[in-house]
Parts: structure tokens; sequence; C-alpha cells
């Protein structure tokens, strides 16, 4: 059983630490990870984005041109990996930034206002947890108290701070769980 | 043994050599391996070790180069285009007879190329860099725990053969984060170097590190010394990995590094279409798995071998030099920091079958 | 019967191979003076440059390395920074400092690292024989230089102490001569003081030493000494041109 997973946006929308919570998170799970970043030029100001591999054996190749799940935060990320995600896979689309969709029925598209929750709850910075928390509420990859505790760890005694994000990986994950439920309860009403 | 932590190639470098009891590091920084030198500058303090960023990646291996003529365990790491720039000292620390570490996080070449994965400095690496008859031990890690676990072998080796061994991976080596642990007990005490390290001559006639030979006949000599040396090698430190070769398979991969994870996945793909093929891994560069190689090819359900590279062709030399002509020998590989995927491998063993 | 005058014990019983009237002699004996007052020779480690002196170790006897071309401040800094307890200095030449070695004493003195550089300045490449180094003076003949030093095309020659005694790092740098036996004692005294700083642990200490090279100038040892007193000495003044303690602010 192998998932991969692709986070894409612009450098600073926080891209490389959910890629690394996730890694994390499903290393402490017993499962084999690979976090693999893209880097140089393209840290600076363009698209930024890396590739995590979770995996029940020893992982191959940790290049991922055709990821399970895709997570966007900006336009140019969509257009530009939208297309490449696995039939049968998920793209979460940050609907804050990106006005448009993605034309594929091979694929479940969540459409999560990331910005819009994380300014809601004070903080603008947070959207990336919000897509996070979407797409484990939608596939549960890693257990969510277990990327809590890790946000714990990383934000440590900034309380405030702490709080925001805990709150957006939560506001996130109810809806990519909705949005999981309406599928389920879509398909029974199909069958 | 310690417990898993997350961490990206480049830092799990510097700490594996920390913890095989190297605290010196002199280095220049160049994408992608800065995170190196970075990590070192915080870590070394704490160790109460050496963190020196010198003005070039001339003066950083001079700078190795005489240290370890002082006796001390040393290091460093740079990519492709500061290697070329240390090739002269590689040259003479290989002369001099010194356990020097060398770290190669390749990047696209020639010249200044670009800064994504590459395996094009296996020539550089295995058959020379700099001037004259030496050879480097060169390793291949294919992951962040097999860069730890070799970076802290590396030591080792050096101490033994007295001679600067080079770890080379491609950018996504150093690049990439993975669990990794860190077994302590695999560093060895660093020989006895009173004989030989330049640290003061109180009680004894002084020391001289040098490579000047100007009489032929001592210079001869000394060739023939470091050939010696490179045979020992060749005998006892031949590393490398089977894959899926335990069957009948028809199609011999030889692969190296991340490549060779490419190439896993391929072969795990196309074993469940029914098509077997299996994969010599070499872990040492020099030396390179020659015998394990031509067993392998000559197994009689082989047609053919298949040598993947990020390069364009550069260790399929070696593979064929290995196969001796028993078998065909193919080359498939991208450069300029392509990297192919599984299927892209899938396809060109398809075209071959 | 006492003994007047011996070899200095940091340095061997052997024949140098230098050319009648070359100041290598006198400059690797002041140095090996300067090493048995101090104490200094069972913790000294020198470096050999590539050029005249490459054979150093030969006559000096304590540990030395021999250095890539130029390198030498380079291997002179890993070894202090790793054993600062060894007392640590480079013997280079013009061509081997001021040319392909630029780069590395320039760093090694402004980083303050706490070795000592003698640096031999005779205006020409002995070795390889005869040909232009950086510090060759305007006009001066050299076998790459058959019509002279040509300003205009190859540039002045380096004043490489006044370009070290430009940078904020404290150093003490000073430019000797051995040509006549004043200026002798006057080196010793710079060399010693060199030393002292190092073993002080205060800074880095670069002497130049103004040299005659008669072979390659094609002149007899007495007209190269005159030479270098009516040629050099005005273009490359004698003295202390950095103080540590002398900081700037």
């Amino acid at each position: 059983m192998q998932d991969e997973v692709q986070f894409a946006g612009f450098g600073g929308q926080g891209i490389m630490l959910i890629g690394k919570l996730l890694a994390h998170s499903a290393m402490h799970e017993g499962r084999e990870v690979c976090w693999l970043p893209s880097y140089g030029p393209e840290m600076r100001g363009g698209t930024a984005y890396c590739t995590v591999v979770l995996a029940d054996r020893p992982i191959g190749s940790p290049v991922i041109s055709n990821p399970r799940y895709l997570v966007v935060m900006n336009r140019p990320s969509l257009e530009k990996f939208g297309p490449m995600v696995k039939t049968q896979g998920a793209v979460v689309i940050n609907s804050s930034l990106i006005p448009i969709s993605i034309d594929r029925t091979d694929i479940d598209v969540l459409r999560i206002p990331c910005n819009d929750i994380a300014v809601e709850l004070g903080d603008n910075r947070v959207a990336s947890m919000v897509a996070l928390g979407a797409l484990l509420g939608y596939r549960t990859l890693v257990d969510l108290e277990g990327i809590k505790e890790l946000v714990k760890e990383t934000f440590g005694k900034k309380v405030k701070v702490l709080n925001i994000n805990l709150l957006a990986l939560e506001r996130g994950f109810e809806l990519g769980r909705a949005f999981r439920e309406s599928r389920q309860g879509g398909q029974e009403e199909q069958g | 043994m310690g417990k898993k932590i997350l961490m990206k190639g480049c830092e799990a470098i510097g700490e594996a050599a920390i913890r095989a009891g190297c605290k010196h590091y002199f280095a220049y920084p160049i994408t992608p391996q800065t995170e190196v030198a970075e990590y070192l500058a915080r870590r070394m303090p704490e160790v109460g070790g050496v963190f020196l960023q010198a003005e070039s990646e001339v003066a950083a291996s001079n700078m190795l180069f005489g240290a370890a003529g002082a006796g001390v365990r040393v290091f460093t790491s740079s990519s492709s285009p500061g290697i070329s720039l240390m090739s002269e000292a590689i040259s003479y620390i290989a002369a001099a007879e010194l356990p020097v570490v060398f770290i190669n996080i390749v990047r696209s070449g020639p010249g200044l190329g670009g800064i994504l994965p590459a395996q094009s400095d296996y020539f550089q690496a295995t058959k020379g860099g700099g001037h004259g008859d030496y050879r480097l031990l060169v390793l291949a890690p294919s992951s962040v725990q097999e860069a730890v676990d070799l970076v802290m072998t590396a030591f080792t080796l050096a101490d033994r053969y007295r001679n600067p061994i080079m770890i080379i991976g491609d950018g996504m080596i150093g690049q990439m984060m993975e669990p990794v642990e860190f077994h302590d007990e695999l560093a060895s005490e660093p020989p006895e170097k009173s004989g030989w390290a330049t640290v003061g001559c109180k009680g004894r006639d002084p020391v001289i590190v040098k490579t000047l030979y100007l009489d032929p006949v001592a210079c001869h000599k000394h060739n023939v010394k470091l050939k010696e040396k490179a045979d020992r090698m060749v005998a006892n430190e031949v590393r490398g990995e089977r894959y899926n070769c335990e069957g009948d398979y028809r199609l011999l991969l030889v692969s190296y590094g991340t490549m060779a994870r490419v190439c896993k996945t391929a072969i795990d793909e196309l074993k469940e279409q029914g098509i077997e093929v299996g994969m010599y891994r070499p872990i040492s560069l020099f030396p390179f798995p020659i015998l394990p190689i031509r067993q392998e090819a000559n197994r009689p359900h082989v047609q053919a071998v298949l040598s993947v590279e990020l390069s364009m062709g550069q260790m399929v030399e070696d593979v064929e030099r290995a196969v001796l002509g028993a078998r065909p020998v193919h080359f498939y590989g991208m450069a300029g920091g392509l990297v192919p995927t599984p299927d892209d491998v899938t396809r060109a063993i398809r075209e071959l079958l | 019967m006492f003994t007047v005058f011996t070899r200095p014990e940091a340095m061997k019983d052997n024949h140098t191979h230098y050319c009648p009237g070359c100041t290598h002699g006198i400059i690797h004996r002041l140095v090996a003076e300067a090493i048995d007052e101090l104490g200094l020779r069972e913790r000294t480690v020198g470096i050999a440059p590539v050029g005249c002196s490459v054979l150093a170790y030969n006559y000096f006897n304590c540990d030395f390395q021999e250095a890539a071309h130029g390198r030498a401040p380079a291997f002179a800094t890993g070894i202090k920074r790793v054993r600062p307890d060894l007392v640590v200095f480079t013997y280079q030449g013009d061509g081997d400092l001021a040319s392909i070695g630029t780069n590395e004493i320039l760093h090694s003195a402004n980083r303050g690292e706490k070795f000592t550089t003698i640096f031999v300045n005779n205006a020409v490449y002995g070795m390889t024989g005869g040909q232009m180094a950086p510090t060759t003076m305007p006009n001066q003949v050299t076998t790459t230089t058959p019509t002279g030093r040509n300003v205009k095309e190859v540039g002045y020659p380096i004043r490489v102490s006044e370009m070290l005694a430009t940078l904020r790092t404290p150093a003490y740098v000073a430019r000797v001569a051995v040509h006549r036996p004043h200026y002798v004692v006057q080196a010793k005294k710079a060399i010693l003081k060199a030393f002292r700083y190092q073993v002080a642990n205060r800074c880095f200490s670069f002497v130049e030493v103004l040299s005659t090279c008669p072979t390659n100038w094609g002149k007899s040892p007495k007209e190269a000494c005159d030479w270098l007193e009516q040629n050099m000495i005005p273009y490359y003044p004698l003295g202390e041109h950095k103080l540590p303690d002398r900081d700037e602010p």
C-alpha cells in the first residue's frame, strides 16, 4: 500500500511545513516515508512544491510524477499539477485564491476556501493547515491527533498561534469529512 | 541504536560525520548541499568541533589537507563544480596518503549546468578528476539511511587505507527527508597517527607530509604502493545489492543511487504484469562490482543488460567491462536534472524484450 | 674554549640546494633561530610552498607539510584550527603567495588566522628559471618579459605587505631585507616578533623579506645586493606596515 501526496503553492504559503507534518506523523505511525522538496530557484517566489510518499514497505522511487492526492494553494500549481493526479485520486483546491476548477471527472475535487477560513480564525498564515486538515478529513492518511501533537511541538509555548493552527486543522478536517460523507451518500443513492 | 528521526539527507550526512567522531569541517557553500554547512555551523560548536566557511573550494580542500596531515578526522561536502575545484587537492591528498572524506551531492553538468539531480560525475569520481595514478574509494547511497551508514563507514575506510573516500549522491539524496537511525557503534576509533601526522617532533625525528618525488625510481615505487592499495580495495571493498535476482529473470538492470530506486519501482510494476527483471545496484562505484555483475549477466536466462543512469552513459562503460561481451549491454538515461519515472524505465525495458 | 657560532637546533645538518648568493639560506636560519630562541621546535609545523623553497623540509628540523601551489595559508589554517596548540608557519615565495595564492593569503589574513607567514620576495620566479613574478620591478627583464616588464600591459608590481595592511582585522605585517648585515639584524627582530604574536595567540603575523636571485637576475651576488638596494627598497619600503595594537576605529 502506497500513498503519494503532492503539496504545491507559492513560496511562503507553508507548503513545505504541511508536507513535513504529514511525513513526520506517518513515520511516528511506523510507516515508511519520503519527503522530497522542489529546490533551487523555485524556492524563491515561484511555485514551491513537495511530495510525500507514505508506504508499508521500503519506498522505491521518491520521484512521483502522478500523485494520488494533490493539494494546491495557488492557481499556477493547479494548472501545472492538476492534470498529473492519478485516476481515482483527489485534489484539494484553495478556492479562496483559485477561481477556476479542474475539468476532470475521474478524480474527487474538494474546493476549500482555505484563506477565507484562515482570516476568519484571525491569521492568514494558517491557510495551509486548513488544506492539510481537509485532506485528512477526506482520507485518513494519518491520525489527526498525531498531527496535532506535532503542531503542539512545533509552536510550543506560543499559545495563541498554536490554538489558531489547531482550529484551522479542525475546520479543514470537518470540511474534508463532510465532502467524503456526501460522496459516499451519493454513491449509495446511485447504487 | 537510536530512535527513528525524520531528517533531510544533507543534515543527516552532517550528523553522521559527527557521530563518526569527525569534529572538523571546512567547506564552501554550493547548491544542492549547502544545508550540510548550515547544519554543521550550528552543530560543530555544540560538540566542541571546528566549522569554517572557506573562501573557496580550493581553500577548503587544502585546509582539509593540512588538518588531515595534523592527524585529525576531517571531511567536506560540495557539489560538482566545487568538486572540480577540489580535484587538485584530492590528487595531492591521495598522493600524501591522508584520510579525508569528501561528499559530492551531484548536480547536472558540465560547466555550471543546473542544480537538479544527476549522476554525471561518475567518471570524475571513479576515473580521476585530479591528475596522476590514484584511486578514490567511491560509495553511492540510495537512501538517507544508507547515506548515514556509508558516511560512518567512509571514515573507517579512510583510516584503514589512508586514502580519500568519496560519497557520491545525486541532489535528491541531499534534499529529501527520510527516517534515519544512527548506529553509533559503526564508528571505529581513529588509529594511532603519531607515526605520520605533523603534531610536533617532540621525542622523535621530524615528520614530513609531502608529495614531491623528484627521483623517478622513488616516484615509481610510490605509485606502485598506491596501486597495491587500490588492489586491496578491489579485493576487499566491493559493495552492492541484488534486487529480484532469485528467479529466471530475462533482463539485468544495473543502476545506482536514487535512479536504482526508480528502477525498483519499475521492476515491481513489471512483475505484476508477469515480466521478470533483475537488478544489481553497485554501492561501491570504485571498486566497481565487476564479478557480481558478470556472474548475474552470465546466468542462462539473462538476455541482455541495461545500465540506467542520470547521465548520458558513464557507468555503462564499467558495466561493459564487467559483462565482457557475454550479453548485449544497453544504456538508458537522462541528464540535465531530468529523472526518469518508473514508467519511463518500464518503456525502456519493454523495448528490449 | 667556547662556542661562538653553531647551527640552530631547528636546522638540519644538510647542504642546501640554493644558488650561490641566494638569501634563502639566511632567511631559513633567521626563522630557525627564532624558533629555537622561543623554544618552539617540538611543537612547530612548517608549510613548504611550491617554488625554490619547496624542499625547505630538508633543512628545517621540525615537522613539515608540503602544500599545493599557493595553498600554504589554507594548510596552515586547517592545522591551526584543529590543533591551536601547535605553532604553524608558512614559508612562501612571490609566485606562490602573490600570484597563484593571493586568495588564500588574503583571506587567511582577513580571518586573523593565528599563524605566521614568511614571504620571500625576490621579484622573479626562481625555480622555473626566471619568469616574471607579480612583484617583478617595472622594466625588469625576465624570460617572459624579454624587453622588460611593461606596466601598461601587465600592471605594476604588487605590494603585498601594504595590501594586507589595509585589512581591518588586526595583524602584524612587516617588510625587511637581508642583503646587508644591519638589515639582517632588523629582519631577525621582525621574525621573532611575528612568532611571539602567534605564541600569544594575538593575530596573524606576516614578514615579507626582500631577497636576491643573482642567478635569474643575471648578476653577481654583490651586484644583486646593490640592485635590490637601489631598485627594490624604494618601491618596497621597509618597516612595520601594521601592528595589531594600532587598531583602526
